[in-house]
């Protein structure tokens, strides 16, 4: 699904902050990315959903060469992965509701198509009664939610979550892991970035990818 | 049932008919890019002033062409016999025989001779009323009216006239007539120069504003990349806001231009009786603006809406591709 081989990144003329990263990701896994606060996990995140060029190596994603795709393919990919973003990215002048759409708005659907599933969405990661409010009055942790939602809307056949906990209670926290380990189950590859130990421990089985020093460990 | 109530065993009832029926809750047509974010009430006006300005000059120019050609008409459906006075004639006996052989001519519709009164009176505006000229040589004139059904030989009138009134000459005007259409076309090259130099600067004034938008969104150009919108999306995103905007200042700004021509045709009406509204009278006629005039500004308003859209289209692509 994913493959790096040998990446390397560097700002302009500046030290490596990626060495060669050598990877893949596998259908249906699910991975833990770790590493102190830093180290590039936010990084080689953005280079898996191709808004970084990597200064050297080769990346392939879903089987082709994604440095010589063009927009349109390359659009075409970001549509079968859904990203968290840390800092999470919402549409400030769109409800929640219209943030949570926006995938299924990009893609041309009809809101009547979509409005159900959204809306039982929203409620599930307790959103419910939040639908029709503007981001800047949502709390950090309902943002999150709301992020979480809109990556998870167009069912990815891939996910990204960039500290999808780093928002909200332990409770909640839990909520949303077991949401991402049953959308593991029903077959999608699951990659989250974390520097919380308690969240990887409450999922043993899952591949640690641990960033250090700008290498990749990999402990299956 | 979904993806998610199946996962997690929590269907719950959805209430859709509460919420869709609502509609201020969900806006499917929300637009994706702030309108706050863009200069928007600035634009409208630089697209208002733009318009109003390229309407003033293509509706001016289309008057000009309009009143040259009546112009050009009427100088081209008259002649002028002109008599001038020679040694030991009589100019009146000259006057009379160079009019009757005017009247046999085909191709004369009618003719008109000046009397004596009549031409000295001609010099009146720039020799005053006061003066008597009956000692100074004041050739006799003669108009001819032409029948536009049949083709007048001039050369053959001409001759005609040299054998029997020496001193006779004919006018046919071609040189007004020359000149009068080198005018009409130097006014509408200018005008289209201005026009083109107006539409131009309104081009400029939509790309800087698409630019600033551009980078004022940058990150929800961002994100709608991230969620998988492609650039065609994005960039018809920012178009149709820039449409609206062009549409309103375009249409303000013709607006503007027709109430001015509107004005300035019932002005001239009003003065219509007075020395200046016959001097107004003289250079465009009754100014009437036609349908001509009114339909290229509502047309004028319309492209520039439509370039605004296209314009700001062509920009946020060079700068989706400049991102990439």
């Amino acid at each position: 699904m994913v493959r790096f081989e040998n990446v390397g990144l560097r700002y302009g003329m500046g030290a490596e902050i990626l060495k060669d990263i050598s990877f893949s990701i596998e259908p249906q896994s699910f991975q833990f990315l770790t590493g102190p606060s830093g180290a590039g996990k936010t990084t080689l995140l953005r280079l898996i959903l191709l808004s970084l060029r990597p200064t050297r190596g080769l990346i392939t994603l879903f089987g082709r060469d994604a440095l010589s795709l063009d927009k349109g393919a390359i659009t075409d990919l970001r549509r079968r992965i859904g990203v968290v973003f840390q800092d999470f990215r919402l549409l400030d002048h769109l409800t929640t509701y219209e943030n949570v759409a926006l995938p299924l708005r990009v893609r041309g659907k009809d809101e009547a198509s979509y409005r159900g599933e959204v809306m039982e969405l929203l409620r599930w990661v307790g959103l419910g009664d939040r639908m029709h409010i503007l981001p800047p009055v949502l709390s950090g942790g309902e943002k999150q939610r709301a992020v979480i939602a809109r990556a998870l809307i167009v069912r990815p056949e891939l996910l990204l979550a960039d500290e999808p906990t780093g928002n909200v209670d332990p409770n909640l926290a839990r909520r949303l892991l077991r949401l991402f380990t049953e959308l593991h189950k029903s077959g999608t590859s699951v990659v989250i970035a974390t520097h919380d130990l308690g969240l990887m421990d409450q999922f043993d089985n899952a591949r640690r990818l641990v960033l250090g020093d700008g290498r990749l460990h990999i402990f299956d | 049932m979904s993806i998610f109530s199946g996962l997690l065993g929590r269907t719950r009832s959805l209430r859709l008919s509460r919420l869709g029926q609502d509609g201020t809750e969900i806006r499917p047509d929300k637009a994706l890019v702030p309108a706050a974010s863009i200069a928007g009430r600035a634009l409208v006006t630089v697209v208002a002033i733009m318009t109003f300005l390229a309407s003033l000059t293509a509706g001016g120019a289309i008057m000009i062409a309009d009143a040259s050609r009546g112009w050009q008409d009427q100088v081209a459906h008259e002649m002028t016999i002109q008599i001038r006075p020679t040694g030991g004639r009589d100019i009146e006996a000259d006057a009379d025989k160079a009019a009757q052989i005017a009247r046999k001519t085909s191709g004369v519709a009618a003719v008109r001779p000046y009397t004596k009164v009549q031409s000295e009176a001609l010099l009146e505006p720039w020799l005053g009323s006061n003066l008597d000229l009956s000692e100074l040589p004041v050739p006799r004139l003669i108009v001819v009216a032409l029948d536009p059904e049949t083709r007048l030989d001039a050369a053959a009138l001409q001759r005609r006239l040299a054998e029997a009134v020496p001193g006779a000459t004919v006018d046919d005007h071609r040189l007004w007539i020359e000149r009068l259409a080198i005018m009409a076309k130097t006014v509408v090259l200018a005008a289209a120069v201005i026009f083109a130099l107006v539409l131009t600067a309104m081009f400029l004034a939509v790309a800087f504003a698409t630019r600033g938008a551009m980078a004022g969104n940058r990150e929800i150009i961002e994100i709608l990349h991230f969620v998988g919108a492609a650039d065609d999306y994005i960039s018809r995103q920012f178009q149709r806001h820039f449409f609206r905007l062009g549409l309103r200042g375009g249409a303000l700004g013709g607006g503007a231009a027709i109430v001015a021509f509107f004005a300035a045709s019932t002005l001239s009406n009003w003065l219509r009786a007075t020395p200046s509204g016959d001097q107004v009278d003289v250079m465009f006629g009754d100014f009437a603006l036609g349908p001509n005039v009114y339909g290229a500004i509502i047309l004028i308003a319309a492209c520039i809406a439509l370039v605004t859209g296209f314009v700001s289209r062509v920009i946020v692509f060079r700068h989706l591709r400049d991102l990439t």
